[in-house]
């Protein structure tokens, strides 16, 4: 990216870090994926740790996420990031290791390698992107799609004679004893942004001290998926997402689940 | 005021309007133009940038960079700039 020279009496106070690549981002206007990416890439200039990260992509809208990191990336088949995330970091468990997966990935078809990474206690960051869609292959229903939410696959709403409830995976990892924090994010506003930093912040740290899965979950939108523009989107995160999946931590080292 | 300005990466940008949503001071719009790609991007439509970032932060393509005038060393009285 060529920037213009700093002017007279002007400093540079916020620039793209440079552990992300020039390769602009294929995701749509709007995507919560790129906040997120940019967040996570920031997080992990400033620490330092560029060249002792080691990311897993997953299969979804962010599979092409190792185009955009300028780390070390390794590809996963769908849903099984963290059990290839788990297998890097007991190799090399030196390296910072993180795992980045949609709603789809993780909370369905990676259902089973979540719990079980969580459960072991491996010592790895999940970055868990919920926007309760399957955003790439066109919209249809996820796990965690909300009660009534239209989608290509429940035209008509979600019912839960027929679907179920949402999952809200994010509780229940933190009831497993192997989880260290656990928090839930989102990306859709400037204060948003700047917590969700602090909880990658957060999450690093307990991994370069050895204390067990970290688990932060963002709650992002889906512009495309939701047919809505992406100001719109964020409205109706806002008023929708959130009152099933609320923001906050829920399991800091400070306030264990009971 | 202090006050602050922003570039923007016309040929990275989507025009998506989150940083539009996110600016306080309400000074960036859309433009006329469109870029390669065929969006109308972001630019600054109004001199009251403070540089308060939001709109970076909340950038999904990472477009946004923003610089802010320094503020004025106390005691040293108004700064020169020296011409090279």
């Amino acid at each position: 990216m060529d920037l213009p020279p700093i002017t007279n009496g002007f400093e540079l106070v916020y620039q793209k870090p440079q552990t992300l690549t020039e390769t602009p981002m294929h995701y749509c206007p709007g995507c919560g994926h790129g906040v997120v990416h940019r967040v996570l890439m920031e997080v992990i200039d400033e620490m330092g740790l560029q060249d002792r990260t080691i990311g897993v992509a997953p299969v979804g809208c962010s599979v092409f996420a190792y185009e955009y990191m300028n780390i070390d990336v390794q590809e996963a088949a769908h849903g099984r990031a963290s059990a290839v995330a788990t297998g890097i970091k007991r190799v090399l468990p030196d390296r910072v290791v993180f795992s980045y997966q949609g709603d789809g990935d993780l909370a369905a078809i990676g259902t089973a390698e979540t719990i079980h990474t969580v459960n072991r206690g491996e010592n790895i960051l999940m970055l868990f992107i919920n926007n309760g869609v399957y955003g790439m292959t066109g919209g249809q229903m996820a796990p965690t799609t909300l009660l009534g939410m239209k989608t290509t696959t429940s035209p008509y709403g979600r019912e839960t004679s027929l679907a179920g409830y949402p999952l809200k995976i994010t509780e229940l990892l933190a009831q497993l004893p192997g989880s260290y924090y656990v928090t839930r994010q989102a990306a859709h506003t400037a204060a948003a942004v700047r917590k969700l930093k602090k909880a990658v912040q957060l999450s690093l740290q307990y991994q370069l001290l050895n204390k067990g899965t970290c688990f932060i979950e963002v709650v992002s939108n889906c512009p495309s998926g939701w047919k809505m523009t992406p100001t719109e989107s964020n409205k109706w995160l806002e008023a929708n997402m959130f009152p099933i999946y609320p923001l906050g931590d829920l399991k800091t080292p400070a306030q264990p689940m009971n | 005021m202090i006050r602050g300005k922003v570039t923007i990466a016309e040929e990275i940008c989507k025009g998506c309007e989150l940083c539009i949503t996110a600016c306080p001071q309400e000074s960036l719009g859309l433009s006329d133009k469109i870029n390669l790609k065929g969006y109308r991007y972001a630019v600054l439509i109004q001199d009251n940038c403070t540089g308060c970032i939001n709109c970076a932060l909340v950038c999904p393509d990472a477009a946004i960079t923003v610089y802010r005038q320094k503020k004025p060393v106390k005691g040293v009285g108004p700064q020169v700039q020296i011409a090279a």
